[in-house]
């Protein structure tokens, strides 16, 4: 393609992508209201309360070392591949500890 | 007493309490150090539980409690932002042998500190559709978009978006391991993973690095042009177009 096409083509992805958002009533983007300091539990809460906890007792769960337990929650339900570790972000991987 | 040797104990159960603790009596507080010990784990506990709620259900509540502890206990915090505490879990993760056979749990780590980053990330207004209209075909191509503080993208060989669906939004779990890229946008107030079209996350690192929208479109493969742009509109992710160097 050449330059001056592509340049075309950018700008008509532009417009289509324009057209199609701002087609949607732009009132319904400004019907939020500010809730400072609310967040559903497990979503993008805040963690006001960690470090906080007032657990009590001398002691601890599972002071067990040994590692009998195995992953039992819902990757059981995915039939994934096992794969090797390491991927296309191995770059990111292997920077020093900062 | 040194704050290393307290440290030390605090970190490690099986060490006893340093000495020199002692209550208003006089008396060895090593009890009273055991207290705090557990404290301490318990709520650095569910600073990871609450951290990474998605990792806690694919391993399972008793799985994830006992392998919080022991990244606890390698990585105790290094800074008192508890919403921050977690940043060292892809790498646990990638090393932790237990879970070694589920390769995708470092990336779904990776989105899930990601959603908290872009949560505390600062506000940014987006730019009108009418500025955007404005810009000629050229001047389109050499400008340079300011995407929002807000944004973040994940690039992954396993389909993390589907996996973090199915366990937040309920969506049906993948049948098979293809990669997926994802980028996480804050139009308000809550940050939302979003999938992108394959081969489009070159486009929006090149942006993120400050390139001209033409110099962006070289950073990688064909994608759907069309399809990003909306959803960078629609998730209100570019905060202002600047002009670049026009030829």
């Amino acid at each position: 393609m050449s330059h001056s096409m592509k340049t075309l083509a950018v700008a008509g992805s532009l417009a289509a992508a324009l057209s199609a958002h701002f087609v949607t009533p732009a009132a319904a983007q400004d019907d939020k209201e500010k809730c400072f300091g609310v967040a559903l539990a497990g979503k993008n809460d805040c963690a006001a309360g960690p470090g906080t906890t007032c657990a009590g007792t001398s002691k601890v769960d599972y002071q067990g070392n040994a590692w009998t337990l195995v992953p039992a929650g819902t990757c059981e339900t995915m039939e994934l591949p096992d794969g090797r570790m390491g991927s296309l972000e191995a770059l990111d991987r292997d920077l020093p500890q900062g | 007493m040194s704050q290393t040797e307290f440290r030390a104990a605090l970190l490690n159960p099986e060490r006893p309490a340093p000495a020199g603790l002692a209550d208003p009596q006089g008396r060895p507080a090593g009890r009273r150090f055991d207290v705090y010990r557990n404290n301490v784990t318990v709520s650095l506990t569910e600073a990871l539980r609450q951290a990474f709620p998605v990792i806690r259900k694919l391993v399972g509540e008793e799985f994830f409690t006992a392998m919080a502890r022991e990244h606890l206990r390698a990585h105790p915090p290094t800074s008192p932002l508890m919403m921050h505490y977690g940043r060292d879990m892809p790498e646990f993760l990638e090393n932790f042998p237990p879970v070694q056979h589920l390769g995708y749990l470092p990336d779904i780590a990776r989105l899930e500190l990601a959603l908290r980053e872009s949560y505390h990330a600062a506000d940014a207004t987006s730019v009108s559709a009418e500025a955007l209209q404005a810009l000629s075909p050229d001047t389109l191509m050499a400008s340079r978009p300011t995407l929002a503080p807000s944004l973040r993208l994940i690039r992954s060989r396993w389909p993390i978006h589907a996996i973090w669906s199915a366990n937040m939004r309920g969506t049906e779990a993948p049948k098979s391991a293809v990669a997926e890229d994802v980028l996480i946008a804050r139009p308000d107030y809550d940050p939302e993973p979003h999938r992108l079209p394959d081969g489009a996350a070159p486009f929006i690192a090149a942006l993120m690095q400050g390139a001209a929208v033409a110099e962006a479109l070289e950073a990688g493969p064909e994608f759907d042009l069309t399809a990003t742009l909306g959803l960078l509109l629609a998730t209100r992710a570019i905060t202002a177009v600047n002009p670049g160097d026009q030829t």
